[in-house]
């Protein structure tokens, strides 16, 4: 029979046999696991049904715990339940793990693994999570590849069921969730012979129900706890036997045959290695490779990890083996082996010493670590293994794949070998951005191979670490044989390399990859005689000495003459299959026109037309280079960093930048997770192909351009023109308008070239326009190549400028307020980022004093994902100090810090008092009584300390050397608690409520995307009514919460509403106010996000509107007024003036439900303004009651 | 009481038909707007944007990094916004008796032609054109604005058979010549008037600010009067869109000379019962009027039967501004 092939990635593959086989599914989003929910919620929008015809029910929570109560609640009311999670928010489900595996309540979890957070958060694969659920009494059944997860995840259901053992199916986060390949669908026929409809009758007869009540969940005592949790050992020992049994009934029906444990290799091999996971296809891979060599050796693959059958666990071992290296891929601190190490080495031992091994000696056997957050387990590295285990003393603890200089753990590997798999496939490989859709057409050249041929095919993607300006780099693997290479593309090994942007070529040495007689193709605006000579001298003699062929593309042009506008994607897919004819072109043309009109439609849409023009274009637009005899040209790449940077930036900080962070030894990375301030100011990106220029005849120096600028890129100072002696002579300078600053002084607005983005936000918010010239404002839009060296020269001279006197600057004007240092500046986040100006302001003027409790989400990644961090420091060192704990706990973290900090000040000014004999009482006066709400009373306070420490180096009393060590927190400090939407109404709303009630001097900015925008834009609770998200993608049903209001019912919290590019005076307003509120205040900031489906180009409109609709009320609550007998309550917006339907039909996140649910669409819409209407209606009568004590006094 | 009208060469039960708007985007409601009384129905605008609209948004959805491979869930039913335009007209026409109306809305003169024919053999009625365009451009007088009007419905005309009719700004010179010529190059109807966006100016932000833009009751005087101007002057179907929300407004427009009037505000703001209430009411209008049919009243207060048009509308004006009573105690202190 010929089974119907799909091409698909790990984590569809768990969704559709989930979506299939239950009714209820709880989720939540977590990276890498997000996108099964997204589906599981897309599928149901849709209508499609299960297995039993009915459509499952998605229920997204406010978090992984609360998803893990819905399951908890829903198993146990009978239905078939399941989730998708990772990481952290597996670790959330513990708790209702135990309850639910207690009750032995059938469900599947599926997990793509990653790693855990400790002295970092990592996104990317590993085992650690599960490897924390160990001992909940959930089964854990491991997929190694995507075809398996599609297999796993249906044997799974079937085995639960008959089990009544919940089980953990496991898959690797990224390498196999997010990996695409061709594989057989287990289809619905299959699903309906796999699971047993007595078994989900009496799943559903054991549900709680009113007509047949008991009680389960009870609390029981020393007497019978103990009996009672031994009493689910049949359940564990039966369900080995019942896996097996499901695996042989599935192969039956697919011809697929798992076991338990599946040995592969020679009968006779004496040395094994044993592991779980992707790394098992590449042993195997490997294996084969060296047996054909003459080696005996095998692999032992863990499918069921638990329950651990010892018994089957050992006797799938040859009887040879004499030596076994057991793998994992996790770390637990301070034990003597991780996990799987230890099981094997306890099964090894009592069946040995029952006698029951296959084997008459005891093999020797070592543990190791692998692949930690999605290292690369290669090959090499599994030879690197068998040959230690090899060795009379081999390393026991090991680690292999990366250089353990520190603990000299680890093994040694060869790094060239490669197995025949290498040559088997065509390896292909493509350089492109984020933006450039580079990403999506591979994922469609891979469905089209898959669907059109009768090869095999593999992709896998791999990001840098920023949002904007983000490098992606596409692996693909074709070939005629199932790819088990579960590894990047290697040196040497690529077949075809794309460069898909020419600005790559300096910065990658993306030939390294090339295969001698390869193909090159760059696309390039070069002309075909001329473009040899625009590649580095390195890339020259690559081409030369491994003879590739080299071809050229002009795809932005033919993008542009073909109406695509900037886009390559299908004209660079099209060259692909031009060279690569892995397929009869005119097959692949007919296809990719297919795949166009699935996209888009069919009839009559200019866009098919300009993409079929772009497809018939490309075929002939791919040019052969004539590679010259001999390398000559004269660039070079340039260096990562500049040779001034710090030594921490150009040994660790430029390697990572580099791409070389995997050579990095472990000595050189700081232990505690401690990086330097400051760090993206070194990373020249050069991402903008126009910047702002500045027209200082025309300028009003409003600040309005600073203060919008996410990416802190475009500054202004105020200094004395005597200082301009040194200026570049392109260095633009003018008199600054306004008394308020010394006469003559000058004014330059100056932009960092190499820094900025380009997003164009600063020139939209100009608030001049030439009258001489239509659309020329007073800062202007210009290609920044030919402006690039000027202007960082220009930019070097600005940083040597001093800083204006804080203390001399009015805050809460604008044009003041902006001339201070951004100490936030060159984050990875995107291109005109909604967040990022908010963090800025803030950064200006709090900075020198902030510390930071940091929500994860984007604001964590921009704000500090390695290689390079923008929080800076100013010229005096200062700046802010500023950390991440989790997703959930982000409030209570930044309550923890003013605790701490308070109370060391406070025992600071007890250590005072107790050396007031040799400080003097009138220090100590100054001391603690000083004035710190402005600039000029910090800095005399700072001054004091400094005063106070060098005093104390002459008190020779342990008193002194105490308050040495807390002196620092008689300075002003001031704790912000960051985060978006996901954190603040969502998953942290618990600790968020509890720090507002805590009165504590903490400052909270929430960051308000409306959806959890890190993992994708899934919804939230600060999602709109009407809009579209993942997990709503028929529309968000519910109203969003109001957050301000919930903040005012304490009354002594202050509670901002703002929006920057609405009223920016009054953004600037509630930032100083909130800081200088000595309790809790609250800001809640309105932030356009990439995740809305719109342009951020359009960011500032899109904030006005909603303003202008009530969608956004702009509002301020000062307890202090109540104080004076004012209404503290300001509302600072005026009432809707738009329809609701103007705002929202701006927006692609709500417009394009107009399309797909109309008549939703319209209900959401017309509840909306009614809300809006009645909420400014509300907050209007709250800000006009009489709140004068005269008044109250008469009630 | 006989409440049929003649128009675009149809026979409409009654002169009430629901303009475009989103409610005919939803199949149930467009039976429930037949079942309420609805003549006709215009369809949701196909507006020329949103054919475009799909470009952006396939743009949106490329930028990605390792947490974000997409941003919006992908509606597989979300295809392109013709097809389902389409589509929807295949299926008001499967579900509804009464004649279905298809409305085109773009900014500039050109693609409608192509688009046009599209929605005439899915199955539409007639079609409505709604030309978003503001003479902005000093280079272009009126004449060229016009004759791309002109050139523009002629070629449309040369391609599809079914009725054309045209909504119109006020904002021409010679209005009725206007309609006439529009009449010569093949129109069967013209709607009056068209509502463009007018923006305000907000001086704290400093920007331009667009404002509501849903109708009010009242908002008829300037359409009742070009439909006084018209009615028996031109040989096409005339429509009175704008303000409509009660019985008495109706039975103005068709006194003033509208074949059928469009109802949109009212609807989205009371739902479909609102036409069943304003049928009722022409109804009830029309037993205690004189007329026994629509087609009887309609035209009856047209200017052509109160002489000299222009003399009569001049002679208006002046009495009321000069009626206009000042009230100094309303102004508040000097």
């Amino acid at each position: 029979m010929t089974r119907r092939t799909i091409t698909i990635d790990g984590n569809e593959a768990a969704a559709r046999i989930a979506h299939l086989c239950n009714e209820v599914v709880a989720i939540y989003p977590i990276t890498p696991a997000s996108p099964m929910g997204e589906h599981a919620d897309a599928w149901s929008a849709e209508g499609r049904k299960n297995l039993w015809g009915s459509v499952p029910r998605i229920v997204e929570m406010q978090s992984e715990g609360g998803a893990a109560g819905v399951i908890h609640g829903a198993l146990q009311s009978g239905a078939l339940t399941t989730t998708f999670t990772a990481s952290q928010g597996l670790l959330l489900m513990l708790p209702n793990m135990y309850k639910i595996a207690g009750e032995l309540s059938p469900t599947v979890f599926h997990i793509a693994c990653r790693s855990l957070a400790a002295q970092a958060l990592s996104i990317f694969g590993d085992h650690s999570d599960i490897m924390a659920a160990r001992s909940t009494g959930f089964a854990m059944l491991g997929a190694n590849s995507v075809q398996q997860v599609m297999d796993m995840a249906l044997i799974a259901q079937a085995v639960t069921l008959q089990s009544r053992i919940p089980i953990l199916h496991f898959f690797d986060g990224f390498r196999t969730s997010h990996e695409i390949a061709r594989i057989e669908e287990v289809d619905e026929e299959t699903a309906r012979a796999m699971l047993d409809d007595a078994l989900i009758a009496q799943h559903r007869a054991r549900a709680l129900n009113p007509e047949h009540p008991v009680i389960r969940g009870t609390s029981q005592n020393p007497d019978v706890y103990f009996q009672a949790r031994e009493s689910v050992n049949p359940y564990y020992l039966a369900m080995p036997q019942i896996v097996q049994q499901c695996m042989d009934r599935f192969a039956a029906l697919t011809g697929r045959q798992y076991k338990l444990f599946e040995y592969s290799g020679a009968e006779d091999a004496e040395r094994v290695i044993i592991l779980m996971g992707s790394g098992v296809e590449t042993a195997l891979e490997t294996m084969d490779e060296l047996n054909r060599g003459g080696e005996r050796i095998g692999v032992l693959a863990v499918r069921l990890y638990r329950p651990f059958d010892a018994v089957q666990c050992i006797a799938a071992l040859p009887s040879t083996t004499r030596a076994i290296a057991v793998l994992d891929r996790t770390k637990e601190p301070g034990a003597d082996g991780e996990p799987l190490y230890k099981d094997v080495a306890t099964a090894l031992l009592q069946q040995f010493t029952a006698g029951k091994a296959p084997f008459d000696q005891m093999p020797k056997l070592i543990g190791g670590r692998y692949g930690l957050s999605s290292k690369e387990f290669t090959p090499g590295m599994v030879k690197g293994i068998f040959e230690e285990l090899g060795k009379v003393e081999p390393k026991c603890g090991f680690t292999i794949g990366i250089n353990d200089d520190l603990t000299h753990s680890s093994l040694d590997w060869d790094d060239g070998f490669r197995t025949a798999a290498t040559t088997n496939t065509v390896n292909a490989l493509f350089y492109g951005l984020g933006s450039d859709g580079t990403v999506s057409a591979n994922k469609n050249s891979i469905k089209i191979i898959g669907e059109c041929t009768a090869l095999h095919a593999q992709g896998y993607f791999v990001y840098d670490s920023k949002k904007s300006g983000a490098v992606t780099v596409s692996h693909l693997r074709f070939g005629p044989q199932p790819i088990r290479s579960s590894y990047l593309i290697g040196d040497g090994d690529a077949q075809f390399v794309a460069c898909h942007q020419s600005v790559f070529l300096e910065r990658y040495d993306m030939l390294d990859k090339a295969a001698s007689g390869g193909t090159f193709l760059l696309n390039s605006d070069q002309p075909v005689d001329q473009v040899w000579a625009t590649l580095p001298r390195k890339m020259q003699q690559q081409i030369i000495d491994k003879q590739l062929k080299f071809y050229l593309i002009d795809a932005y042009q033919i993008a542009s003459q073909s109406g695509m506008g900037q886009r390559i994607n299908t004209i660079m897919q099209c060259a692909f299959f031009v060279l690569a004819e892995l397929l009869p072109m005119e097959q692949a043309i007919n296809a990719m026109k297919s795949a166009v009109e699935a996209s888009y439609g069919k009839r009559g849409s200019k866009i098919i037309e300009m993409n079929f023009a772009a497809i018939d274009a490309s075929v002939n637009g791919v040019h052969p280079v004539t590679i010259p005899a001999n390398a000559d040209s004269v660039i070079e790449k340039p260096p990562t960093v500049a040779a001034n940077a710090p030594e921490f930036i150009q040994q660790v900080t430029a390697e990572i930048i580099a791409g070389r962070g995997d050579n990095l030894p472990v000595s050189r990375l700081p232990a505690d997770g401690t990086y330097p301030n400051g760090s993206s100011a070194w990373e020249k990106r050069n991402l903008a192909l126009e910047i702002p220029v500045w027209d200082e005849e025309l300028c009003i120096h409003c600040g309005k351009c600073p203060f919008v600028c996410p990416h802190g890129v475009i500054r202004s100072k105020v200094f004395d023109p005597a200082l301009t002696g040194p200026a570049p002579p392109s260095f633009k300078h003018v008199p600054i308008r306004g008394k308020e600053f010394p006469e003559g002084w000058h004014i330059s607005y100056q932009v960092a070239p190499e820094d900025c983005t380009g997003c164009g936000l600063c020139v939209d918010i100009c608030p001049v326009k030439d009258k001489k010239v239509d659309g020329r404002r007073a800062i202007n839009m210009a290609p920044q190549p030919p402006l690039r060296e000027q202007e960082r020269d220009n930019w070097d001279f600005f940083l040597t400028l001093p800083e204006y006197d804080r203390t001399s600057l009015t805050f809460s004007k604008m044009k003041e307020a902006m001339i201070t240092q951004p100490l936030f500046e060159f984050s990875g986040a995107c291109s005109g980022c909604g967040e990022t100006p908010y963090l800025k302001l803030a950064s200006q003027l709090f900075g020198d004093r902030m510390v930071i409790a940091n929500a994860t989400g984007c604001s964590s990644i921009y704000g500090g994902n390695l290689p390079t961090t923008p929080w800076a420091k100013n010229n005096e060192g200062r700046g802010p100090a500023w950390n991440n704990s989790l997703f959930e706990d982000n409030a209570e973290f930044g309550l923890g810090m003013r605790v701490a900090i308070n109370k060391q000040r406070d025992y600071a000014y007890d250590l005072l008092h107790r050396l007031k004999g040799e400080i003097g009482s009138e220090r100590i006066e100054a001391l603690h009584n000083a004035e710190s709400t402005t600039e000029a009373g910090i800095r005399d306070q700072r001054e004091r300390v400094e005063e106070l420490r060098a005093q104390l180096k002459t008190i020779q009393r342990p008193e002194a050397r105490w308050l040495e060590a807390v002196a620092d927190q008689l300075n002003r400090k001031s704790v912000w608690i960051v985060g978006g939407d996901g954190w603040a109404y969502d998953i942290g709303f618990g600790g968020l409520d509890h720090v507002l009630a805590s009165g504590e001097d903490v400052n909270i900015l929430v960051l308000d995307t409306e959806v959890y925008s890190n993992t994708g834009g899934q919804t939230s609770k600060a999602t709109p009514r009407g809009a579209v998200a993942k997990f709503s993608a028929a529309g968000k049903a519910s109203a969003k919460k109001d957050l301000a209001m919930i903040a005012m019912s304490y009354e002594n919290v202050y509670v901002a509403q703002v929006a920057y590019a609405a009223r920016d005076v009054q953004t600037l307003k509630a930032f100083a106010e909130a800081e200088s509120y000595p309790g809790t205040s609250i800001i809640i900031a309105y932030a356009p996000c990439i995740a809305w489906g719109n342009d951020l180009a359009d960011n500032h409109q899109m904030q006005d509107l909603a303003v202008r609709s009530g969608h956004w009320p702009l509002l301020r609550y000062d307890p202090r007024r109540h104080e004076q007998g004012l209404n503290p309550l300001q509302l600072d917006s005026k009432a809707p003036s738009i329809a609701y339907r103007d705002f929202v039909g701006n927006e692609t996140r709500f417009n394009m439900l107009w399309r797909s649910h109309p008549a939703e669409a319209e209900q959401f819409l017309n509840a909306s303004q009614h809300e809006a209407t009645a909420r400014y209606h509300h907050y209007q009568q709250l800000a006009s009651l009489d709140d004068s004590p005269a008044e109250n006094d008469k009630e | 009481m006989d409440l049929r009208t003649q128009y675009l060469g149809l026979e409409l039960a009654n002169p009430l038909v629901p303009s475009a708007s989103p409610l005919s985007r939803d199949l149930d409601m467009a039976r429930r707007l037949e079942d309420a009384g609805a003549a006709a129905l215009v369809m949701y605008s196909l507006f020329e944007e949103e054919l475009e609209l799909h470009n952006g948004m396939a743009r949106e959805h490329q930028l990605v990094h390792a947490e974000a491979q997409s941003y919006l869930p992908v509606h597989p039913h979300s295809g392109h916004e013709l097809d389902n335009y389409l589509e929807q007209i295949a299926g008001l026409k499967q579900a509804l008796d009464i004649p279905v109306i298809a409305s085109l809305n773009g900014v500039s003169l050109t693609g409608w032609v192509e688009n046009g024919k599209l929605l005439a053999e899915a199955g539409a009625d007639a079609l409505e054109l709604n030309i978003y365009s503001l003479a902005t451009d000093i280079a272009i007088d009126a004449g060229q604005v016009e004759q791309e009007y002109l050139a523009l419905v002629s070629e449309l005309r040369g391609v599809v058979e079914i009725p054309i009719t045209i909504k119109l700004s006020p904002y021409f010179s010679a209005l009725a010549n206007t309609v006439s010529s529009l009449e010569s190059a093949g129109v069967n109807g013209v709607s009056l008037f068209n509502r463009f966006y007018q923006p305000d100016i907000d001086i704290d932000t400093l920007r331009v600010s667009p404002r509501l833009q849903l109708s009010h009751p009242g908002d008829t005087l300037l359409t009742m009067r070009w439909l006084g101007i018209l009615h028996g002057k031109v040989d096409v179907s005339l429509a009175a869109t704008g303000g409509i929300h009660r019985a008495e407004d109706a039975i103005k427009m068709l006194l003033a000379g509208a074949d059928i009037t469009h109802l949109c505000s009212a609807l989205l703001l009371h739902g479909p019962n609102r036409l069943t209430e304003i049928r009722k009411g022409l109804e009830l209008w029309l037993e205690e009027s004189p007329y026994d049919s629509v087609e009887e009243l309609k035209g009856t207060l047209a200017h052509r039967h109160s002489g000299d048009d222009s003399a009569y509308a001049r002679a208006s004006y002046v009495r009321m501004l000069g009626g206009y009573a000042l009230n100094p105690t309303q102004w508040g202190p000097n």
